[in-house]
């Protein structure tokens, strides 16, 4: 494949002649259109009834229904036909979806404390984890810290753990703080996983800003704090942003310390989706709502960080 | 820029960093901090939480994994057991095979993600037009939550009702429930390999994009001028270039993918049997199912060691990519 594409443009490699632009277009659009399809797939389960989402064979078109979604926020009980034949006629537009498969809505179920949670963990450890970093960052980029390759390389060892294995201790020592299952210790937990990626990351887009302006603001009387503040930061501003984006996507799609250090308080969304079941077992249209509703900010971020994204995915070490 | 030309008064108070008790006292000595004590202060609590959080833990794991603790048979007195633990851990033929396993698995998927990763770039760089949204596109996969890939996964590879199974009936006419991508001892293995290499392909591509853009125009101008055929460019220009950025991806991978635990163990949870049992997935039943702590911290310091191993070349080789 990538043979035929280098040949056809024997003429110029600079510029590639029209065909094997075609060619290498078409190829492309081709995978991304394959990768993408699981994605579709799933959003389109999120609006299918529970019998099409179990379909043989797998229903491409369907008749489009909210069930999913409203399976998702509630909790429901099924009833005898009579019982509901008693019942007041049905108050909201779920009520009735929910009373057509003969049963009545018990309550809120736990996605939104789940999501709650995810923001909560998410944001709090995001913002610790970058104000930590920019400090240490703005250290390791202007002052000669003694044995600075040997602490940066520390910092980045902590991220090679397995996470498993860092689970253990971390596990026994949360019971005896009572730290098990509570929002404080996954932030502290996310906070010390993100921090390694701040550092490096912040690093390198502190190491771009010229040291110039901070030696001129010194020179014109500002103290190291203050040119820190008022000149490193306002042109450090979009690499905090986009350390930040990276630092909330990793604590929002965190699985293995979340479901081995949390049950119920602190839990997030990705232990708890693939939990989320019906009368006979996973409840996929509700399952695929949540997953489509965890997702969407990840693709609109994915969208904004395009620029930063390999500078993120490489801990700084490659840059465009 | 126009505040660096008005020179402010010092407000030490909203400082960020400074320890409570110097700002108090005497805010001119603030304003003589030392370039020292701030390169202290700024550094100390980021190391100070990872002492807290990863290395103290660390520590307390190395002592518990001379001991015999079984947090299910807690009420045990708590025995020292000498290098017990890791004698029974090296000579487990079970630990050597979920090694494999895992190994097999790091290889196969690595190598895969090079070869789609490498090809996708090489395609791309080829600039057609809407090139740009197509590879955003294509990124999408990388960012997801991996236990959330494992496991709506499981949905699209269901043998009876998944659309997976349908399509390569379609193409092959092999009915789709005579054969179960996640249930089936000789397919398990292929489809962790499948769905990593889904979500992870595109992140090879963009660290080989990165590389093929920094390859200058007029090397193969040059190359043009010295009548060197498109084979040959590339053998001799465009992959040697690469090769930095492709090992620095294969690296990050390799270790990544060491790791694995999340999208695995919601996609097979290690099955059929335990032929997609990773080392991580024996772990977590080591220490959370079975409880035996002191037993799989040995089993997690075997593992410490060897990503640190691998974490050092990985390092090294950052660094010659960065001073490219």
């Amino acid at each position: 494949m990538t043979a035929a594409a280098t040949r056809s443009t024997a003429h110029s490699i600079v510029e590639a002649s029209p065909r094997t632009k075609a060619f290498a277009g078409g190829l492309v659009i081709l995978y991304a259109v394959i990768t993408i399809l699981p994605l579709l797939w799933i959003v389109a389960t999120a609006f299918k009834s529970q019998s099409d989402a179990i379909a043989y064979p797998p229903k491409v078109i369907f008749e489009p229904t909210l069930e999913g979604y409203v399976n998702l926020f509630t909790v429901r009980t099924r009833q005898t036909p009579d019982f509901i034949a008693k019942l007041p006629p049905p108050q909201t537009w779920y009520d009735q979806l929910v009373r057509k498969r003969d049963m009545v809505i018990a309550g809120p179920s736990k996605v939104v404390p789940r999501f709650v949670n995810s923001l909560i963990i998410g944001f709090g450890s995001t913002f610790l984890a970058v104000f930590l970093g920019t400090l240490a960052a703005y250290a390791f980029s202007r002052f000669r810290i003694p044995l600075a390759d040997d602490l940066l390389f520390f910092i980045l060892s902590t991220r090679m753990m397995p996470p498993v294995a860092v689970a253990i201790p971390i596990y026994l020592m949360y019971r005896q703080l009572n730290l098990t299952d509570t929002r404080l210790g996954m932030i502290l937990l996310y906070t010390a996983v993100n921090v390694s990626l701040a550092v490096w990351l912040l690093k390198g887009f502190i190491d771009e800003i010229p040291r110039e302006y901070e030696e001129a603001a010194l020179v014109d009387g500002y103290t190291r704090l203050q040119a820190l503040r008022k000149v490193v930061l306002p042109q450090a501003v979009t690499g905090i942003a986009a350390t930040a984006i990276f630092c909330l996507i990793f604590s929002w799609n965190e699985y293995a310390f979340a479901v081995l250090l949390t049950s119920g308080e602190a839990q997030t969304m990705p232990p708890f989706i693939p939990f989320i079941i019906g009368e006979g077992g996973q409840d996929w249209p509700a399952v695929a709502a949540a997953t489509t509703l965890f997702v969407v900010p990840i693709v609109m971020f994915t969208v904004l960080l395009r620029k930063h994204l390999l500078r993120g995915i490489t801990f700084g070490a490659v840059r465009k | 820029m126009d505040t660096m030309t008005t020179i402010s008064q010092p407000d030490h108070a909203t400082m960020p960093g400074v320890s409570t008790p110097a700002k108090s006292r005497d805010a001119r000595r603030v304003r003589g901090l030392s370039d020292r004590a701030i390169a202290w202060l700024f550094v100390a609590p980021t190391i100070a939480l990872l002492l807290a959080i990863n290395i103290f833990p660390l520590i307390w794991m190395i002592r518990l994994s001379f001991t015999n603790l079984n947090l299910s048979m807690s009420y045990l007195p708590l025995r020292f057991v000498g290098l017990d633990n890791f004698r029974d851990i090296l000579t487990d033929e079970d630990v050597w095979f979920r090694l494999q396993t895992t190994a097999q698995f790091v290889i196969s998927s690595v190598v895969l993600q090079v070869v789609v990763g490498f090809g996708l770039a090489l395609l791309i760089n080829r600039q057609f037009r809407g090139h740009s949204f197509w590879t955003t596109i294509i990124l999408l996969p990388m960012m997801l939550s991996p236990a959330v890939v494992g496991n709506f996964w499981t949905l699209l590879l269901q043998p009876q009702i998944g659309p997976f199974n349908y399509l390569i009936s379609l193409f092959t006419g092999v009915p789709p429930s005579s054969f179960s991508m996640t249930g089936q001892v000789s397919l398990a293995p292929w489809t962790i390999v499948l769905v990593d290499t889904w979500m992870w392909a595109p992140y090879v591509m963009l660290i080989c994009l990165a590389g093929l853009r920094s390859i200058p125009d007029y090397i193969y101008e040059a190359a043009e001028v010295d009548r060197a055929s498109a084979w040959r460019q590339f053998w001799s220009i465009t992959l040697p270039m690469t090769v930095p950025f492709l090992m620095l991806a294969v690296l990050f991978r390799a270790i990544e993918n060491f790791k694995m635990f999340d999208m695995v163990n919601l996609l097979t949870s290690g099955g059929p049997g335990s032929t997609t049992e990773l080392v991580s997935i024996s772990l977590k039943r080591a220490a959370f199912e079975k409880w035996r702590t002191g037993y799989s911290s040995a089993l997690a310091i075997i593992l410490f060691v060897t990503v640190f191993g691998a974490a050092n070349i990985y390092v090294k080789t950052l660094n010659k990519v960065k001073q490219r």
